[in-house]
């Protein structure tokens, strides 16, 4: 493979698509998958069998985003947002939506896409998702694939790659916001023959699904990151961790490894050059701790799967005692267009210190539930109001949760902060991986932080006294005050070992465990506090007013 | 890998260290931990998962201490000293963290020392005593563990572990046996021999009694011990380890 056959490759895709009439998306990522886009798909294709084709193509693709409206179809555009899109659609509905192609739309079936949902995004991460097959590399190298790795490879020197991705700022997306460059560079100057990369897919955060959905819906990108990772760091070997529930995220990088492999893109002799580039997939067992990279590590290298001390740190003693770089496949995938459109273009998306753009896993109590990308430092209140739609039923925004099981919650308050890794450290939530579950005033504070406590100790790995035998003992507190039953010592007792757990725990989800609790106290303390008076003096629980009332 | 000859392949070179430690000035070599360099120095860093002689486990948290520049408290048998460190090993907000890792330690299982064999000879009753742990606050949990008594010699009592993994470090890294591991996660981590078989049904298991020795509490003990009469000597896993190195 050079860049010739890329462009051959390029070519006759599109000049295939240049002889069909029609070209229809079905959405066939997980959540699609699971209300039932693989039928569509399939009554799709019959419809097409049964019009002897006629000129339409049907195309399974990747996720579209608005996962509450789904399974999604797309007609005729390579971007969702100008296309004729489809919401809700059923197996029923595919014979009317085919014959109404280059017609009337099927009114009944139409997803409105002039909605801030669909303008407001700006997609680096996803600018293939949902519209290119992530089961044929053909139609990721048609839409400008591999030609970073082909041309970092062949064109430019290890120092030029990183110094690309130092200047563009990145910063990792696995939930710390480590400077990326930095840590290729640690890598990179580090004089030991072997090295590794390991893609970080273990994604286990309640209520995400980002990395999920790069993987179901453009496998090959997150790939190109890792080769041009390795490249950059000088490491011949990597492996992508990802947890078994994934099932077709594991399968679609499977077939996406098989095909670049095939392609010579990875594996020996790589772009022919003399240089090698080796990805294998281990599968997680669903353990939340494996995503710790400490853990991770153990795992891989077929130990029980539990933290130790750091440092030393991955970049210098990391998988069989080598230096390792380690990064989430969010932060991996931005990675080709790094290197393609250059580090400064990317610095100028987003803020000074939190550049690019970021997904976001939309949950809750909230009209659009689904994925977005957008860029850094976007207003909270727009993600809530404008993309995602605003509160259902005409209820109150009360409070959105950020960063899983180890951020916070956010009251009204700082819908006007700008999204970025300080503003939301500050307020005492952080950005981790990207949920964002909104909450409406019918939500009770002490719940939610008694639901991420729960979490937090069903997956502590045991291994340390203060999360083990800690996190156990501050749900055992929650419970008791959400259910009436506590008295203000244990409301002390629960700030005190909150305070113990996050100091001295030994990895970050012990660390973080509190965070929920911690924040919500800080914002919401009234609603523990009313949880502690007896029963006939509490307000009913619809009355309870936001702090800014 | 082919090495050098012996006579150009001097012992790699470890750089010394100057620090301070609560306000005593040590030095130390670039590779040893707070923990130890406290010890050599003697000052006493309350530690229980650390045993000389075995890998470092870093899990009981109750080493931490604080470095200046420093945001967060640190394990001192996990770090590593560097030159112009400034230590605190004893400050208040370190004493309440081992006083209260210490009270979830004795709330989690059950250390009823009046009935256990080692009453009197019990690293978890000692550290009690040396932090100011005379109650716990947080509610017991009263969970109930077995009693493995299957083994000719020993016995383990799940009621009386603090998941340590002392027994299962020695087991593996100075007898060679790796009889011992650990099942499960959180709460409901523990340790078990072999598969999860009876220890009296170990084939693995040499009967070699290390796991009892190094054993901090009344949870791996000697048959035929009564109350108060099981002592514990682990002053041998140093000297092992290091004949061990020497070979
Ligand atoms: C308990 C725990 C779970 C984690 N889970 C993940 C995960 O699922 N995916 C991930 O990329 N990083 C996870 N991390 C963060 C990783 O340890 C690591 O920082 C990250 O993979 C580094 O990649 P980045 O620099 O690209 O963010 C987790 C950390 C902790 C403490
Ligand atoms: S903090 Fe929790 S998950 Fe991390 S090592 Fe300790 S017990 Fe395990
Ligand atoms: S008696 Fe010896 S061999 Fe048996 S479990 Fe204990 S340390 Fe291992
Ligand atoms: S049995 Fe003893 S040595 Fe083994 S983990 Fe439990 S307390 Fe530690
Ligand atoms: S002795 Fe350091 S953590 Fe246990």
């Amino acid at each position: 493979m050079n860049l010739e056959d890329l462009a051959d490759i390029t070519e006759a895709v599109a000049a295939a698509a240049e002889s069909r009439r029609h070209c229809v998306r079905v959405c066939m990522a997980a959540s699609c998958q699971s209300c039932g886009s693989g039928e569509v798909l399939e009554g799709l294709q019959t419809q097409a069998k049964q019009n002897a084709d006629d000129g339409v193509c049907i195309k399974p693709v990747g996720c579209m985003g608005l996962c509450s409206a789904g399974p999604l179809v797309s007609v005729d555009s390579d971007q969702p947002a100008t296309a004729l899109l489809y919401q809700d659609v059923t197996v029923d509905d595919t014979e009317d939506l085919y014959h109404s192609l280059g017609d009337q739309p099927v009114e009944r079936l139409r997803c409105r896409t002039d909605v801030p949902f669909f303008a407001r995004q700006q997609k680096v991460v996803l600018e293939n998702s949902g519209i290119i097959d992530p089961e044929q590399i053909d139609d990721y190298i048609a839409a400008g694939g591999y030609r970073s790795l082909m041309r970092a490879v062949t064109e430019m020197s290890r120092e030029e790659v990183l110094r690309e991705v130092k200047e563009s700022g990145l910063r990792g997306r696995g939930g710390g916001g480590y400077p990326a460059g930095l840590k290729w560079a640690t890598v990179a100057m580090a004089p030991e023959p072997h090295k590794y990369v390991i893609c970080n897919a273990d994604e286990g955060d309640p209520g995400a699904f980002m990395d999920r959905a790069v993987l179901e819906s453009d496998p090959h990108r997150v790939l190109e990151g890792m080769a041009l990772a390795g490249y950059a760091v000088g490491a011949e070997h990597a492996y992508i961790y990802i947890r078994a529930e994934y099932p077709l995220a594991v399968e679609r990088l499977k077939t996406a490894i098989k095909q670049a492999t095939k392609k010579g893109l990875l594996g020996r002799r790589i772009c022919e050059t003399a240089l090698s580039f080796e990805v294998e997939v281990r599968l997680g067992a669903g353990a939340f701790v494996c995503g710790e990279e400490t853990a991770l590590m153990a795992s891989i290298e077929g130990r029980r799967g539990q933290p130790r001390p750091r440092p030393p740190y991955p970049a210098e003693e990391g998988l069989w005692k080598c230096p390792t770089l380690i990064n989430n496949v969010e932060t991996l995938a931005n990675i080709p267009a790094i290197v393609g459109k250059g580090g400064a273009w990317f610095k100028s998306i987003g803020t000074e210190n939190s550049t690019g753009t970021k997904v976001f896993a939309l949950a809750g109590r909230i009209a659009n539930s689904g994925l977005i990308e957008v860029p850094m430092g976007i207003p909270l209140r727009e993600i809530v109001h404008e993309i995602g739609g605003g509160i259902p039923d005409g209820r109150r925004f009360k409070a959105v949760q950020t960063g899983g099981p180890s951020g916070g919650c956010l009251p009204e308050q700082f819908l006007d902060m700008p999204v970025e890794y300080d503003t939301l450290r500050s307020a005492g939530s952080i950005m981790g991986s990207g949920g964002m579950i909104v909450m409406d005033e019918t939500s009770s504070m002490v719940d939610v932080a008694r639901y991420f406590m729960e979490f937090c100790m069903d997956e502590s790995c045991g291994k340390c006294v203060p999360c083990r035998a800690g996190t156990v003992q501050l749900y055992g507190l929650l419970d008791k005050i959400a259910d009436g039953e506590a008295t203000p010592s244990d409301l002390e007792l629960l700030e005190e070992l909150c305070d113990v757990v996050q100091a001295t725990s030994l990895c970050g989800l012990g660390q973080t465990a509190p965070n929920p609790v911690l924040s919500t106290l800080r914002y919401f303390r009234h609603e523990y506090e009313e949880k502690l008076r007896p029963e006939s003096e509490r307000m009913p629980r619809m009355q309870i007013v936001t702090l800014d009332d | 890998m082919t090495h050098p000859p012996a006579a150009t392949n001097p012992a790699p070179k470890v750089r010394v260290v100057t620090l301070k430690i609560d306000d005593h000035d040590v030095g130390a070599r670039e590779t040893d931990s707070i923990l130890e360099i406290a010890q050599a120095n003697g000052i006493r860093i309350p530690s229980l998962c650390y045993l000389d002689g075995l890998s470092t486990w870093g899990a009981c948290r109750l080493c931490m201490v604080e470095i200046e520049g420093f945001s967060k408290p640190v394990s001192a048998c996990s770090t590593t000293a560097t030159e112009g460190m400034k230590i605190t090993t004893n400050s208040a907000r370190l004493k309440r963290y081992r006083r209260m890792i210490l009270e979830l330690l004795f709330a989690e299982r059950n250390h009823v020392c009046s009935v256990c064999v080692s009453n009197g000879h019990c690293e978890l009753q000692d550290l009690a005593a040396e932090c100011g742990m005379d109650h716990v606050r947080v509610p017991y949990r009263n969970a109930t563990y077995t009693i493995d008594s299957s083994h000719d010699l020993f016995r383990v009592d799940h009621n009386r572990c603090v998941v340590c993994t002392r027994c299962v470090r020695v087991c593996d890294e100075i007898e060679g046996a790796h009889t011992w591991d650990v099942m499960g996660r959180g709460v409901n981590c523990q340790v078990i021999t072999d598969l999860n078989q009876p220890w009296g049904d170990s084939q693995s298991c040499t009967s070699c009694g290390k796991c009892v020795q190094v054993c901090p509490t009344g949870a791996l003990v000697k048959k035929g011990t009564a109350a108060g009469e099981m002592e514990k000597h682990d002053d041998f896993v140093p000297y092992l380890a290091q004949m061990r190195k020497r070979q």
